[in-house]
């Protein structure tokens, strides 16, 4: 017995000397049940395929990927973090879609000085004053997307605006960032979150008559509003707008031709022509047979940024400081394109216009159409007081 | 404005058919057999995702209907023979902990079985589409939901008002133990309607299917409703849960439709955005209170 314990400890203290040994754990809370686990999903196999491009390493160590679906709710969420953080020491967390849950488990997540490096979730709050050193969003701040589309409907010359959205801190963000850009009359309607029957709603749009409509409803809420829709009849009096998110790759093979002629914006799409995307969505149909969408390409690129990161500060991820550092300076090659952080650890870069129709091979999809911004930044910056 | 009221009024009736179908079955189980029946949810989701399945192996909805129903019934039966018969003569904390046991049951089995993104119900290619009444455009399939709806509430008014097994179904309700000592094989009837609810279930659910989205933990909510449409009727009474269905079905919608207009013209628009739709979704409990407060046995009550 005492000779298996001595080797017990020996093994332990070898272990805890041998630091490089360590894997490096990534902690990943996702909604990967229920309405929007569509969007869950695609971060997940989007990552998982960075992982494995990484050769199942980050930043040449090896690394260990725990999952957790947070059922699209904030209590679960905030449960399996809490887990991952205390139980399992994770080095990085990622994976959260909705804002609502990232605000609630981001404070415990900055307390433990985890870096969260958020491949979807962009609140305003943690853009502007709220923004965290352990706090950085690969994708996008969450107005970012309605503002282009806001621009678009503005520059197109469109009067009378609806806009239906959730009633969450992801659609308020929503409504101010399209209202930012677009300065006609508009008609909010707000809508609860993971409602999927909206009788109630088209009826109100046939009677206000807009002749645009901007929706932003992720995941399954946006696939039963558009068929509603068609199904309605409404679609051949209002043009619908919507961000990215409601328009990729999930709504579409699950509403088909109905949501041909739809613009969107995006800060990705899969016909961008860069070697990176090329691989990547190449890589992405032949691993999971579909098309990848932005949550896809998102996670994909959250994993490149934490290989890039630990590469950086050479397998070091116990110094904060450094590690930050490393992740502001962003050495990786997005499949975007180039972009770059700002000082409240958001992206500035460029947003496209996207158009829904069929490609060359007949296939329903996205075709970018041109650039809305270039080197766009979100409104709320001036207000973070980066440590 | 008559067009928005009408066009509302039709989706309030189409909300309301559907609680009902959901209604029916639990306030019967409830009111003659004194049972709690929580899992009701999960037959109703259990029961969509049968339609669902049956619907994409034989590629057609009505079929897939009919199998899902079918399929649901006999689980009904199952349930009923080997559960539900050891909880009839137990208190209801043990029926609510025992059916509530059901329902986790059922999600994780749904779960394992169909995995954990929703399936896709889609309606009949030819109902897709939008059809004119009067002037303006509804959507097809919704109005079949309304049609087949109203049909099942007039056969079940027909089945429980005009018929002998109606009649006894009543009069189990009304008093159980003289029902049993008139000679009526009250333990058969209890299977029948048992089975006769979970079938209703997997009517409403297979209907539904196609509008919202056939996924794990889509009965809990919708349970919630069902239990308030048949407090607000009358436990029982499958005259109080048509009546009721209704109610809380055009309170809801048209609260949903009319109060955040009506409230950003009364409020600031900031505080009718945040208002607006907490309000409507606590509607439907006012009236609850409401209705409890003025008649606590509900509209209808069938121990009257």
């Amino acid at each position: 017995m005492s000779i298996r314990l001595t080797a017990l400890a020996a093994a332990l203290m070898l272990a805890g000397s041998v630091h490089a040994a360590d894997p490096i754990k990534v902690g990943f809370v996702s909604t990967l049940s229920g309405p929007g686990a569509g969007l869950g999903v695609d971060i997940r196999d989007g990552f998982n395929l960075g992982m494995q491009h990484l050769g199942g390493k980050l930043g040449g160590l090896p690394a260990e990927v725990l999952i957790a679906d947070d059922q699209q709710n904030p209590d679960i969420a905030k449960q399996a973090t809490d887990r991952f953080l205390k139980r399992d020491k994770v080095d990085f967390m990622t994976g959260i879609v909705f804002s609502n849950i990232m605000l609630a488990v981001g404070p415990a997540v900055f307390q433990n000085q985890t870096f969260y490096i958020s491949a979807n979730a962009g609140p305003s709050q943690y853009a502007g004053a709220q923004c965290n050193p352990f706090f950085f969003n690969v994708a996008w701040q969450n107005d970012n997307l309605h503002e282009a589309v806001g621009k678009v409907v503005q520059d197109k010359g469109f009067k009378n605006v609806m806009i239906v959205t959730p009633n969450y801190p992801g659609g308020k963000d929503a409504v101010s960032g399209f209202k930012r850009f677009y300065k006609g009359k508009t008609e909010e309607m707000y809508t609860k979150l993971g409602q999927l029957d909206y009788a109630a709603e088209l009826a109100q749009i046939r009677a206000a008559k807009p002749d645009a409509l901007f929706f932003f409803l992720p995941g399954g809420m946006g696939i039963n509003f558009v068929k509603q829709f068609v199904a309605a009849g409404l679609s051949r009096d209002t043009q619908l707008f919507a961000p990215g998110f409601s328009a990729d790759e999930d709504v579409i093979k699950a509403v088909g031709e109905p949501m041909m002629g739809m613009f969107n914006s995006s800060h990705w799409a899969h016909d961008m022509d860069n070697a990176e995307n090329k691989r990547f969505v190449a890589d992405f149909q032949k691993a999971y047979g579909r098309l990848p969408s932005l949550y896809a390409s998102q996670g994909y690129d959250a994993a490149l940024m934490m290989d890039a990161a630990v590469r950086d500060v050479k397998g070091n991820v116990a110094d904060k400081k450094a590690l930050q550092k490393a992740l502001e300076a962003k050495r990786f090659k997005s499949v975007r394109g180039e972009f770059k952080f700002n000082s409240n650890h958001y992206p500035v870069q460029n947003y496209y216009l996207r158009a829904i129709g069929k490609d060359a091979q007949g296939r329903v999809t996205n075709k970018t159409m041109g650039t809305i911004f270039t080197n766009h930044a979100d409104a709320y910056v001036a207000q973070c007081k980066m440590k | 404005m008559t067009q928005l009221v009408l066009e509302q009024a039709l989706n309030g009736l189409q909300f309301g058919l559907m609680l009902f179908l959901l209604a029916a079955g639990l306030t019967l189980v409830f009111g003659i057999m004194d049972c709690i029946n929580l899992a009701h949810g999960s037959l109703y989701m259990v029961g969509a995702y049968f339609v669902a399945a049956a619907a994409q192996a034989a590629d057609s909805f009505w079929i897939g209907l009919g199998a899902g129903i079918a399929g649901a019934a006999l689980l009904g039966l199952l349930l009923e023979l080997s559960l539900f018969r050891q909880l009839y003569r137990r208190d209801h904390l043990s029926q609510v902990l025992a059916t509530f046991a059901l329902i986790l049951i059922a999600n994780e089995s749904v779960r394992v079985i169909w995995g954990p993104a929703p399936l896709m119900l889609n309606p009949p290619e030819s109902l897709a589409g939008p059809v004119e009444i009067a002037g303006f455009f509804y959507p097809a399939y919704r109005l079949v939901i309304i049609g087949v709806g109203l049909v099942v509430a007039a056969l079940l008014y027909l089945l429980v008002a005009k018929s002998r097994v109606g009649m006894w179904v009543r009069a189990g309700a009304a008093n159980r133990e003289m029902t049993e000592a008139l000679g009526i094989n009250v333990r058969g009837l209890f299977t029948a309607v048992f089975v006769f609810g979970a079938a209703l279930c997997a009517l409403a659910g297979g209907l539904l299917g196609p509008l919202l989205a056939v996924q794990v933990g889509m009965g809990e909510s919708v349970l919630i409703l069902a239990f308030v449409v048949i407090i607000i009727g009358g436990i029982g009474s499958i005259r109080g849960a048509l009546v009721g269905a209704l109610i809380v079905g055009t309170v809801d919608t048209l609260g949903r439709a009319l109060l955040p207009t009506l409230l950003r013209a009364t409020l600031p628009a900031d505080a009718a955005a945040t208002l607006g739709p907490a309000l409507a979704s606590i509607l439907i409990y006012l009236l609850m209170a409401a209705i409890l407060f003025f008649k606590p046995q509900g509209l209808f009550p069938a121990r009257a």
